[in-house]
């Protein structure tokens, strides 16, 4: 039997450009998170962390509402760009965005307010500045947490299937992930086809795994402990 | 000269500081948690007084109403506790972190040999012992080319004889660079032993002692 592999590679596009866009957004919202009090800073936490309770289908909902033909994103980025983001898979990567971003705020957050703080004081006595700082000792110090947020963040994006199937829909070729074709074959009785995907989406997923605690004993190892 | 006369409200005391200091070495006793480490803080530029003021050579670090020089132009070496040597770097990138690009390397080549550190330079901190972190660290600090250095307990991790060395070696510098030197301890033989003058605080009060009666 053949098989169409375009659900694998689509899954990975989607997951990785989602991906690229949660690791840079989130690194900034953990930092300044951090570093800054406010009024409504627990709010503003609470709503990045909201995608991590709701069911997909309300983000789902949501970014329908937001990127629809009607919505007030999506009727400007026609008018004015000709983008449409339903039913391409822009809008699959812009679901894995929503619901893997929390995962990766999380990690990250965790990994800043781990590192000592005495490291970036002694830093600032000799007269670093604190972009220099934030590169070369808080950046280095809570990678292997910002690797385990990337990895739940792309592992998250490639299993997405709820939100996806709402924004992105199910066109094969076009917006079919794994996830999708798994459930679609299933309805359709193609057992063959569903197990053929459920195989190579868990040995992605072991691998992912087996990689970073490989990877993780591996730094620990290098960077050691004072 | 450092000028020092500030107060900053702690959780359980207030800490009123008020001191002059030439390229003295001043010693701070003192039971834990009176006000000690803050005290080094609020000079470095890590916490804030809520009022007075702190300056260096006429420099103002800090004066009530203004905005406080930032930490990074205050040119103070400030070696923590426990040394918090960058563990992801070697020793060599520890020294040579505050150093810009091609910058001269005479002033550090030289610290390093004066703390006798040569040797150490291509471990990682979790490679090295007590003793050796806190050569390093010194060298570290010393590397920025402070015009005041604060050193917060620098001997307590250390066993009597490598304290033995560690003291000779801040006597060297000192007489070296000549630079007041503020350090934090717990014993008074180190007090009696390295520091010009003796101050001890005490519930955020401070009192000036002679060496001699410099004890816990």
């Amino acid at each position: 039997m053949t098989q169409d592999l375009s659900p694998l590679f689509l899954s990975l596009k989607v997951a990785s450009v989602s991906t690229f866009f949660v690791f840079i957004i989130s690194i900034a919202l953990a930092r300044f998170m951090s570093r800054r009090n406010f009024f409504g800073k627990s709010f503003l936490d609470a709503l990045i962390l909201l995608p991590l309770v709701l069911p997909p289908t309300v983000i789902g909902f949501g970014l329908i509402v937001l990127f629809g033909l009607n919505g007030p994103l999506g009727s400007w980025l026609e008018q004015w760009f000709g983008v449409r983001i339903v039913f391409t898979w822009v809008g699959a990567a812009i679901a894995s965005f929503v619901v893997s971003l929390p995962l990766m705020y999380q990690s990250v957050t965790a990994a800043f307010n781990k590192i000592d703080s005495r490291w970036e004081n002694v830093a600032r006595t000799m007269g670093v500045s604190e972009w220099r700082i934030f590169r070369t000792i808080t950046f280095p110090l809570a990678w292997p947490g910002i690797l385990a947020g990337l990895i739940l963040s792309f592992a998250r994006g490639i299993g997405e299937f709820g939100a996806t199937l709402m924004v992105a829909g199910y066109i094969p070729g076009q917006t079919e992930t794994i996830p999708l074709a798994i459930y679609f074959a299933y309805e359709a009785g193609q057992m063959e086809k569903a197990a053929f995907w459920v195989i190579i989406i868990s040995a992605l997923g072991l691998a992912i795994i087996s990689w970073v605690n490989y990877w993780r004993k591996k730094t620990e190892i290098r960077i050691g402990r004072e | 000269m450092l000028h020092v006369d500030f107060r900053k409200q702690l959780e359980h005391f207030e800490l009123v500081v008020d001191f002059q200091l030439d390229n003295e070495i001043l010693a701070l006793v003192g039971s834990s948690g009176s006000g000690k480490t803050t005290l080094l803080n609020c000079i470095a530029g890590i916490v804030h007084p809520d009022a007075g003021s702190i300056s260096l050579n006429g420099r103002n670090f800090f004066q009530e109403g203004n905005k406080p020089l930032k930490i990074q132009r205050r040119k103070v070496g400030y070696l923590f506790q426990d040394y918090a040597l960058f563990p992801h770097l070697s020793v060599e990138q520890n020294i040579l972190y505050s150093r810009p690009p091609k910058s001269d390397m005479a002033h550090i080549t030289a610290v390093t040999k004066v703390l006798g550190i040569t040797d150490l330079l291509p471990k990682y901190p979790h490679q090295i012992s007590g003793g050796e972190k806190q050569r390093v660290a010194l060298t570290r600090a010393l590397a920025a080319k402070p015009d005041l250095l604060l050193l917060d307990e620098p001997f307590s991790a250390l066993d009597d004889d490598t304290r033995e060395r560690c003291q000779e070696e801040l006597l060297r510098i000192h007489e070296i660079w000549n630079i007041p030197i503020i350090f934090v301890t717990h014993r008074q033989a180190d007090a009696q032993k390295l520091a010009d003058r003796v101050i001890r605080v005490e519930k955020g009060q401070m009192t000036e002692q002679l060496i001699s009666e410099a004890s816990l």
